[in-house]
């Protein structure tokens, strides 16, 4: 113990009235730091993002030279256009909004898993992989059953909870056996997903007929999620909400979310305090894995054209990342931060097809919400705000763990 | 529960330490491969067969040399030894000795399934043995960048970043003014990708792996963005040559050997001088005992002068320079364009080598090479028309990174302040 | 140790330093108003300090009086919030250790800052290595310059050997040197003796004292009243950041300096009466247990705790007491032997297993194990007991439940927090280890197993722990007391053993001396009256 440890009695600073009420009912915390920063992260990212956009406009960029008040009206027309159609895309209309909800389901569910094993002190880096199996089980349930769909769904969903449970597990083993870190087995797990859901498409079991490429035969229309009306958003929504309320049960209310947290924060503590760290560790990713099993089905079972695909999950094992991050692992933060980033998602496809801007610009800034989340202080020194300085980003991992 | 008998009172029993366990486990998988060669390689394969290793390429020196070997036999041979090398780690004797029993075994292994995979086939063994080396430059480069980083205890999980970035860079500014422009421009590329990771690391103490994956996402982000966006539009700027292969004289026309190692470009052979170079810098010289002593127990290098946060800059942006080395090497040796996500994982592959190589330089070279045969065999084994899905040949890489990572080679001791932020009040 | 007075003092460097000229002035190093401020905390609160060559300084003073932030501010690790430091008259620029050094300051910390893996040598010349070319080291330049200091000042080491295989005493004598070799004139000896045996402890101060003769300012910082008398020239006593006392060692006892340095009279004795000791419930039958770099750390021990007795055992840290524990708490598996719970076998039980068959157990590192400090007291009250009713139904857990207990516990155990959802890491040591004392307490066990139990901790805070082990006792447990504080184990103990190099090296009864039991801690055999 070092000699000037902590603070003798008397002359502590107690964390606000408001942290403490988060502590113990694990609801959000100081309002000025939940909103101020993330809000400014997102505007920044925003900000950079129109820079990347003129700088890349190759016809007006050779413009400059010779008219730059043209080549200013034009970059400004461009960035404004892709803004413009960003934010068309994700709540200009009705069929806007059904689809900012429709794109946020994935990422809710996603970002759900990951938070969960952050919780836990686990950096879930998995969830593509897991979601690739968790959609290959559902699939296969999909397409060879026939039952009333209040049956048929439900299966679906339990096989690719399971399937994604079994992946995150793996993961979750190794590392309870032999200390492998989580996060180099789960990236060599998406890759290996990535084969394997190849290898299957290609099968008989999966194959549909008279192709030769990587498709699978359609799932049974009884197995598919119901939609709203003409538009794409479906049920998965009401499932991605359930989902919230089930993991801030199971963080905050459980007996294991206590096991859980405890081993997140100090797994010697953990151990001391009898719990078995080495199943807390494949129970989190199972849990972890069973909720990207679900994020899976949405990809097959509630999309267009209900069918398998080579590398179906997409990026979205890895926005879930930076939106665990941006939602601060909490539950509701997810939903919050799934939402806006299926807002970025529907939004930057009608970008794509309006104003011509890649999609991937959205990877882009979502890179720079999370660093800017990560780092408050870069937020901070940019705009000058004077905050306690108490915040520090997240911390799960230091060290490989031996 | 009751106590047990009082017999049993002066026996102490002693219970397996790790170390025997693993022999044990070693041992048995040994045993096992060896039978799985018997009956698979050995009486799957009809008498009298023979596989014909090619051991000189077309245009060299010395032509046709090969080897012919009756394709049971060796099974037979290797299935012997395997068993042998089993007996022996199970005595549990030679504790020490695991690991090579172990390294010999898988060799052999792969002996045994080329043999197999090449029964009534000839196969260009010397080929594959240099392919092995080309495929090794980037994950080797890629895990002396991990171990520049990690020495001085910032976790780097962005060289994937690192590569595909540099490579980009490296095509575009190798399309526009030559290769060598495009490799200082890859390099440099690293090197502020880097600092950009050292400056969250350290001056903002943002988690190391949280920053190295918004790297990782904002690279991908951007170079595919760029890709679609300006390489779409700008194809002359995708076509940035390549670096020639330069032979070395005498040394190059050696059968095999000069073929594997002496017939390449700069980058093969920079990439070995530079472990080699890393390896006596680290620990022979004031710059490494230095480094080593910030990773280990920054406290103790501040207490005595050494200016903890100066030392861990350096070495991450250097890192960044050799990965971006490894980046340039992608697109102007290996291929000659830019494809989206065209580092695949190589990145991830190389940090996995840098924990194989125990950190050490030269185990980082070592483990590049056999993750080069990983793949160099996935490549070639299609050629041969195995059975085996490619799919399954693909992930080869992967599985054996994570087998890797689980410790079946045996621990090694990270740098003990690995991941964590040295604060100074 | 005599041939070690007559120094020659060309070596130290500074041309103006001649071999002791009467009346030559001391250099003085003068510490001025130092103030530091941590977050919320006053650590120093305007102090000044002052040491001059040759003289030795004691800085006495509890846990938590800001003794190491005042050193750390000399040493460069903290800049103060306001005050200097000057050296003969001058103000110093303190930003670095590499400042300090520059200025003639070495410090020899009290957590070592010598990096394991690393040899004795290169451990001795990091930050001002001897080079050849290119940056090349010259190791054998550097082993000629630790055999030669080593032999000057009597500190026997082997320049090849790897840190981490060293007992701590030869690694503090490794430090001595790391501080010698950089020719400071002034030195802090951060709580060096904690760490040294009764015997060690002499030799020390043999070597402080030669280091005085030889015109070396020392700065001696303990919170052990007797060697702060026995070693120094003057002592200095804080107290909650301030300078509360200067005193000279003739005119003070240490009754008036645990009374200077607590703030009130202190009663240093732990008031206790005869053990009854009755059956026996923990027993330990030739235990070997590896560490975690595969030595045997525990080798073939055996021993027996009976209902109603404190078996203490000392030695020094690291001679396999913490392996020892863990292996009987089910922290840590067992390479051999047998361990016994009312002679039942639980060798390979689990720590939750123990837990349930009413074993108290307060771990060594109470912020690494005991507690998770980013959790409320109420969450780390429940810590163990979090799985059962009333605090959870086996699924969801019971906060309100959990909240009354905490409560509960916090009264009666006295600790002194503004609420129990107060963030436990906010709270001071001895509070912490409050709260474990009270969760570990708190209901009828049979053996009570408390390592290292008021390390770091405040006076009143170990008075209050050592009562309420005392009482545990006296209700009938069994207690196991391990710690590497001699004091502590024989103030506590009805029977102590101690432990060297994972063997046990003595047994002793109340009666016995600590000279005794300090020959034992050093290997040597102990009168072992069991034997």
């Amino acid at each position: 113990m070092t000699d000037d440890g902590p603070p003798p009695e008397g002359r502590s600073t107690g964390p606000q009235v408001e942290e403490r009420v988060a502590r113990i009912t694990g609801i959000g915390t100081s309002l000025r730091r939940a909103v101020i920063v993330p809000a400014l992260a997102v505007l920044t990212a925003l900000l950079v993002g129109g820079v990347i956009i003129a700088l890349t406009d190759l016809d007006t960029l050779s413009l400059w030279g010779d008219d730059p008040g043209e080549a200013l009206r034009l970059t400004l027309g461009g960035i404004s256009d892709a803004y413009k159609a960003l934010f068309v895309g994700s709540l200009g209309s009705t069929r806007a909004l059904t689809e900012t909800l429709f794109a946020a389901t994935p990422l809710i569910l996603a970002g759900l898993a990951v938070a969960v094993g952050f919780q836990a002190g686990l950096f879930n880096i998995g969830v593509n992989g897991q979601m690739h199996i968790g959609g290959m089980a559902a699939l296969w349930v999909g397409f060879s059953v026939t039952l009333p769909a209040v049956i048929h769904i439900p299966l679906a969903i339990v096989a690719a909870m399971i399937g994604g449970a079994i992946w995150g597990g793996i993961a979750g083993f190794l590392k309870a056996r032999t200390g492998a870190h989580e996060v180099i087995t789960t990236i060599m797990l998406n890759f290996i997903a990535l084969f394997l859901v190849d290898f299957l498409l290609k099968t008989s079991v999966f194959q549909a007929p008279g192709r030769n490429d990587p498709l699978s035969q359609p799932v049974h229309p009884s197995s598919q999620f119901p939609t709203l009306g003409e538009y794409r958003l479906n049920i998965g929504f009401l499932i991605a909400l359930a989902a919230v309320g089930f993991a801030w049960w199971l963080m905050y209310r459980s007996t294991i979310g206590f096991q859980f947290r405890t081993v997140g924060f100090n797994p010697d503590g953990g151990r001391y305090a009898g719990m078995n760290v080495a199943w807390v560790y494949v129970g989190v990713m199972a849990i972890s894995g069973g909720l990207a099993g679900i994020a899976g089905t949405t990809q097959v079972l509630g999309l267009e054209p209900y069918r398998g695909i080579s590398g179906f999950a997409g990026t979205i094992g890895f926005d879930a990342i930076a939106l665990a991050l941006l939602g601060r692992s909490h539950p509701v933060g997810v939903l919050f931060a799934g939402l806006l980033f299926g807002a970025l998602r529907a939004g930057g496809r009608e970008m794509q097809g309006a104003a011509g801007i890649p999609v991937d610009l959205v990877l882009v800034l979502q890179a720079l919400v999370i660093v800017l989340i990560a780092a408050p202080e870069l937020v901070r020194a940019i705009y000058r705000i004077k905050t306690p300085e108490e915040d520090t980003g997240p911390t799960i991992s230091t060290g490989w763990g031996a | 529960m009751t106590s047990p008998p009082v017999t049993s009172e002066k026996t102490v029993q002693h219970r397996a330490t790790p170390e025997q366990r693993r022999a044990t486990v070693i041992g048995v998988l040994l045993v096992i491969l060896g039978a799985f060669v018997f009956w698979v390689f050995g009486l799957g394969v009809e008498s009298g067969i023979t596989s014909v290793f090619n051991l000189s390429l077309p245009g060299e020196r010395f032509q046709d040399l090969a080897w012919e070997v009756n394709s049971k036999w060796l099974a037979f041979f290797v299935a012997a030894i395997l068993a042998f090398l089993g007996g022996f780690v199970l005595r549990r004797s030679h504790l020490r000795r695991t690991n090579l029993a172990l390294a010999i075994g898988l060799g052999l292994l792969a002996l045994a399934f080329l043999t197999w995979a090449a029964a009534g086939n000839s196969f260009s063994l010397v080929g594959m043995l240099r392919s092995t080396v080309v495929l090794s430059v980037a994950v080797t480069l890629g895990a002396l960048c991990g171990l520049m980083c990690e020495r001085v205890a910032v976790i780097n999980i962005a060289i994937e970043g690192q590569l595909l970035t540099a490579a980009f860079v490296g095509t575009i500014m190798g399309s526009a003014w030559g290769v060598w422009a495009g490799l200082i421009g890859a390099m440099l590329t690293g090197a502020i990708l880097g600092a950009v990771l050292a400056v969250l690391a350290i001056r903002f103490r943002v988690d190391q792996i949280i920053a190295g994956v918004v790297i990782n996402i904002f690279a991908l982000g951007l170079t595919s963005f760029l890709a679609r966006r300006v390489l779409s539009e700008a194809q002359h700027l995708n076509s940035p040559g390549s670096f020639p292969s330069l032979k070395i004289p005498i040394l190059g026309d050696i059968p095999v050997l000069g073929t594997m190692f002496f017939d390449h470009s700069l980058f093969v052979y920079a990439t070995f001088i530079l472990a080699i170079a890393l390896h006596f810098g680290l620990f022979y010289t004031r710059w490494g005992l230095r480094s080593r002593s910030v990773g280990e127990h920054p406290k103790a290098a501040d207490t005595v002068g050494i200016n903890v946060y100066r030392t861990r800059y350096r070495n991450v942006i250097l890192g960044g320079l050799i990965a971006g080395f490894g980046g340039a090497f992608l697109t102007l040796s290996q291929v000659s364009r830019f494809e989206e996500n065209l580092t695949a994982g190589i990145g991830f592959i190389g940090l996995a080598a840098m924990i194989f190589g125990r950190w050490m330089p030269l185990g980082a070279l070592g483990a590049g090479l056999v993750f080069g045969f990983a793949r160099a065999l996935q490549q070639k084994l299609g050629i041969l028309g195995t059975p085996i899905p490619s799919e399954f040949l693909s992930m080869t890489p992967y599985i054996v990174t994570i087998i890797v990572v689980a410790g079946v080679v045996g621990r090694s001791r990270p740098p003990a302040a690995d991941g964590k932020p040295y604060i100074k009040e | 140790m005599g041939v070690l007075l007559h120094v020659e003092r060309g070596w130290l460097g500074g041309s103006s330093v001649r071999p002791t000229p009467p009346i030559r002035r001391a250099v003085e190093l003068e510490l001025k108003g130092i103030t530091k401020q941590f977050a919320g905390v006053l650590a120093n609160d305007d102090i000044d300090f002052r040491v001059a060559e040759g003289e030795i300084v004691a800085l006495l003073g509890e846990n938590g009086a800001g003794k190491t932030t005042l050193m750390n501010i000399l040493y460069g690790l903290y800049t103060p919030t306001s005050g200097q430091v000057l050296i003969d008259g001058e103000p110093l620029e303190l930003l670095s250790p590499a400042d300090a050094i520059a200025a003639g300051i070495g410090m020899v910390h009290q957590h070592f800052m010598l990096v394991p893996v690393f040899t004795v040598a290169e451990n001795i010349v990091l930050g001002d290595e001897p080079t050849k070319r290119l940056g090349w080291l010259d190791k054998r330049r550097a082993r000629t310059t630790v055999r030669e200091i080593s032999s000057r000042y009597g500190l026997d080491v082997d320049p090849d050997s790897i840190i981490e295989d060293l007992p701590v005493g030869v690694q503090q004598r490794v430090e001595i040197i790391k501080v010698l070799e950089r020719e400071a004139r002034f030195v802090v000896f951060d709580e060096p003796t904690s760490v040294l045996t009764p015997a060690e402890v002499d030799k020390f101060f043999g070597v402080v004292r030669s280091l005085k003769n030889d015109g070396k300012g020392i700065i001696f910082i303990s919170h052990k009243l007797g060697e702060a008398l026995e070693i120094a020239d003057r002592i200095v006593v804080m107290r909650r950041g301030k300078t509360v006392a200067e005193v000279v060692p003739d005119q003070v006892d240490e009754e008036r300096l645990a009374e200077l340095m607590v703030g009130r009279p202190v009663d240093l004795v732990v008031h206790k009466e005869e053990a009854q000791p009755a059956e026996t419930v923990l027993s330990v039958e030739n235990l070997v247990v590896l560490d975690d770099r595969q030595r045997r750390a525990v080798d073939g021990v055996s021993f027996e705790v009976r209902a109603g007795e404190i078996l203490g055992i000392a030695g020094v840290q690291g001679n396999g007491q913490t392996e020892l524990v863990q292996a009987v708490t089910g922290l840590r598996s067992a390479l051999g032997g047998v361990v016994r719970l009312r002679g039942e076998d639980v060798t390979t039980a689990s720590p939750r297993n123990i837990h349930k068959r009413d074993v108290a157990h307060v771990p060594e590192d109470r912020q690494r194990s005991g507690l998770v400090l980013q959790f409320t007291v109420t969450e780390n009250v429940v810590l163990d007991s979090y799985y059962e009713a009333p605090i959870s139904n086996g699924i969801q857990m019971d906060w309100d439940a959990a909240r009354a207990q905490a409560l509960r516990l916090v009264d009666e155990y006295d600790v002194r927090t503004p609420s129990v959802d107060e963030l436990v890491s906010t709270l001071s040591g001895g509070n912490q280890q409050k709260v474990i004392v009270a969760r570990e307490f708190d209901r009828d066990v049979v053996l009570v197993i408390a390592s290292q139990p008021t390390r770091g901790i405040d006076v009143g805070s170990i008075e209050y722990i050592h009562s309420r082990i005392v009482e545990k006792r006296d209700q009938g447990s069994a207690v196991l007391i391990v710690s590497s504080e001699l004091d502590e184990v024989m103030a506590l103990s009805d029977r102590i053993i101690v432990l060297y190099q994972g063997r046990i090296a003595g047994e002793f009864d109340e009666s016995a001396t600590a000279t005794e039991i300090g020959l034992a801690m050093l290997g040597g055999q102990g009168e072992s009256e069991a034997s």
